[in-house]
């Protein structure tokens, strides 16, 4: 957990992920998670999906990312309980390291949801008819920008508008790059205080 | 006020309340080679020091070899990961059991069997399997890295309260079901994300029936619900079962400790955000036929057709997952062949899951076209099963009787399947790609699993003998 630049507005072409249930398996399988940096994970995102071959040769056509009109794409579109499964935040680094930004989606998975939070990448939760006009229109205009604004919550393409929720402390945690950690530490005496309270069986 | 049992744990773990994001003390931080090497760089990089390595215990499980014990049985990466938890470990004076150690094993298995978690506590581990350790009353969670590093810098994290919901089993498993089947039962209820964004407690006759071990395996899967925790509240069945373990309370402490964890149960006015309830006696054996944990049937359903989900995003969801599974709807459980069998993992990997797969494992011979092998969860529990002469039943009948770890339940040793293998396993997701890129993974019990093995493909184990 590092002190970053916080994240304030995004505009950017958007990739569409058109699935329910992408587990974090799907985002980063488990061969890469052998790792001891943070780095270097994006060229393995969506590694079963994106590659026809286990050596990452061979680029999967049919695949969203792959397809030329979504390259360079910094927002990702999904479906409900995108992140689901396991803890590994190897997911939020894979995606933001392959130049994500930003995840809207119908709904999230509880810790992926928090490591994103951790990782400056922005998700954004929206209805699913919000979403459905936001899938509809990448596809028909796959160049369209898309606008994420985080202090007034909004996602903004071509003439619709969408707000969205997100908790007090995530928000200011995104827009400030607070170094959690940092601001835990400030409060060190209350952290003592409970120590010396605690059960001796423990 | 009524409190829930969640209540108590949470409100007597707030170190303040900041806002939406309440500050947690936590008890027990469980660590692997997976998800701390970045934490501990991030320690590093900033001169921060672990607050408390007596409240941190370490294990390697995820990256080791179940042939070897070898740190580098499994090629120069893994060997890297865990050669730096353990420099990472003595560096911050933190206890770890290695590979080869006594003590090794799943980091769900060894935490609980050597009484590392007690009722009320709060435990955390960046694994998301963590809600395990909800079977003892403690409040237990799976976190990312980043967390991993506030909790070894600061022992506390930031964590806001979930919504709860109380599942109630009520009446009594039929002959063989097993807490497996009422896990993957209640998934299949409430569906892979049902629970998202709430803590479970599991109560009713069928959970006060369970031993520690069965409670272990329901909470375990509390988030394949979605949900942040699973709770069941301790009683009788849970203090028996840790006392005289390595860390528990020692017995000039244990009358202390026991009076405090009797007070932790959800008062009988508190509320709950959502209630579900299941009748025990209603639950098949169940077998998963889809690429989530909530697409799952009892073994005498036929596979379902897309049709027959009404929701437009469930029935996208079954149309891929059969695709990907190489199922035709209507289709008959034991009508489906296997060829691989993995008896194992946090899930199922503990003694009496053992003794379960081996009583049907003794009933004949592992199918001519099948490779099953059996991953004790800890060390502990591989001895144990030796002085029971499980792991003999086991190699007569067939199977491959391996060393502890997490093996085949995600693969990251060399326990993978190949494309297009069928695997029976007794783990907890069977995601695409999960145990081998293109693999077919079926969640079951042990017995169902050993009674695939035996078939060579699904077969009912309440037709075996008990």
């Amino acid at each position: 957990m590092t002190t970053t630049t916080g994240i304030s507005t995004h505009t950017g072409r958007a990739a569409p992920l058109n699935q329910a249930n992408v587990d974090t398996d799907q985002i980063i399988p488990k061969q890469f998670l052998t790792g001891v940096t943070r780095a270097g994970y994006g060229k393995h995102l969506f590694h079963d999906w994106r590659y026809l071959d286990l050596n990452e040769q061979e680029l999967n056509p049919d695949f969203a990312l792959n397809m030329p009109e979504y390259q360079h794409a910094s927002i990702l579109l999904c479906r409900e309980n995108f992140g689901c499964g396991s803890s590994r935040e190897h997911a939020p680094w894979a995606l933001a390291d392959y130049g994500f930004k930003v995840i809207i989606a119908t709904s999230f998975a509880d810790i992926f949801y928090g490591n994103c939070i951790n990782n400056q990448l922005l998700p954004v939760a929206l209805g699913n008819e919000q979403m459905d006009t936001l899938f509809d229109h990448v596809n028909a205009q796959p160049e369209a920008e898309i606008h994420v604004d985080l202090p007034n919550q909004t996602v903004s393409v071509a003439d619709h508008q969408f707000s969205f929720d997100i908790a007090g402390q995530h928000k200011q945690n995104l827009l400030k790059g607070l170094d959690a950690i940092g601001q835990t530490l400030e409060h060190e005496g209350q952290i003592e205080k409970y120590e010396d309270n605690e059960p001796v069986w423990l | 006020m009524a409190k829930t049992l969640y209540d108590k744990v949470y409100d007597a773990h707030i170190i303040k309340a900041p806002g939406d994001d309440n500050l947690l003390y936590i008890d027990r931080h469980l660590i692997h080679e997976v998800t701390s090497p970045q934490a501990f760089a991030g320690l590093k990089e900033k001169n921060r020091k672990v607050r408390r390595p007596d409240r941190t215990i370490a294990t390697m499980d995820h990256s080791i070899s179940t042939r070897s014990l070898a740190l580098d049985a499994c090629g120069p990466q893994n060997a890297l990961q865990l050669q730096t938890l353990a420099n990472n470990c003595a560096e911050h004076g933190i206890e770890l059991f290695a590979v080869g150690h006594q003590k090794q094993g799943i980091v769900h298995v060894m935490g609980p069997e050597l009484g590392l978690i007690q009722p009320g506590m709060t435990v955390v581990c960046g694994d998301s399997h963590t809600a395990t350790h909800g079977a003892f009353g403690a409040l237990a969670f799976g976190i990312g890295t980043s967390q991993v590093e506030h909790v070894l810098a600061t022992q506390t994290l930031k964590q806001s309260k979930a919504k709860s919901m109380l599942i109630q089993v009520d009446g009594q498993l039929a002959a063989g079901t097993t807490a497996k089947d009422i896990v993957l039962a209640i998934i299949g209820r409430i569906g892979h994300a049902g629970a998202t964004g709430y803590v479970i407690e599991y109560a009713g006759d069928a959970i006060r029936a369970l031993s520690m071990e069965e409670r272990m395996t329901v909470c375990n899967m509390s988030i394949e619900a979605g949900a942040k925790a699973g709770l069941i509240a301790p009683d009788e069945t849970t203090f028996a079962y840790l006392q005289g373990r390595d860390y528990a309370p020692t017995e000039s402490h244990w009358q202390d400790a026991k009076t405090y964890w009797q007070t932790l149960y959800s008062d009988a006015e508190a509320q709950f955000d959502k209630v579900v309830t299941l009748k025990a006696g209603d639950i098949a054996p169940q077998v998963t036929w889809g690429t989530n944990p909530g697409q799952v049937i009892g073994v005498n359903t036929p596979i379902p057709a897309p049709n027959d989900f009404t929701d437009a995003s469930e029935r996208e969801s079954a149309a891929k997952a059969l695709d990907y599974m190489g199922l035709q709807a209507g289709t008959k459980l034991s009508d489906v062949a296997i060829n691989q069998v993995f008896i194992g993992s946090c899930t199922n990997g503990r003694i009496e899951d053992l003794r379960s797969a081996a009583s049907i494992a003794q009933q004949g011979k592992v199918a001519d076209n099948v490779t099953a092998i059996v991953v004790p969860g800890s060390a502990a529990v591989k001895r144990q099963a030796e002085a029971e002469g499980l792991d003999q039943i086991f190699l007569q009948a067939g199977f491959e009787w391996r060393l502890p770890g997490c093996s085949m339940c995600l693969g990251m040793n060399d326990d993978v399947l190949q494309k297009h293998d069928r695997c029976a396993s007794t783990s907890n997701r069977n995601f695409e790609g999960r145990q081998g890129r293109g693999a077919r993974t079926h969640l079951v019990s042990p017995a169902m699993a050993a009674a695939a093995a035996l078939r060579g493909h699904f077969a009912d184990v309440r037709d075996f003998q008990e």
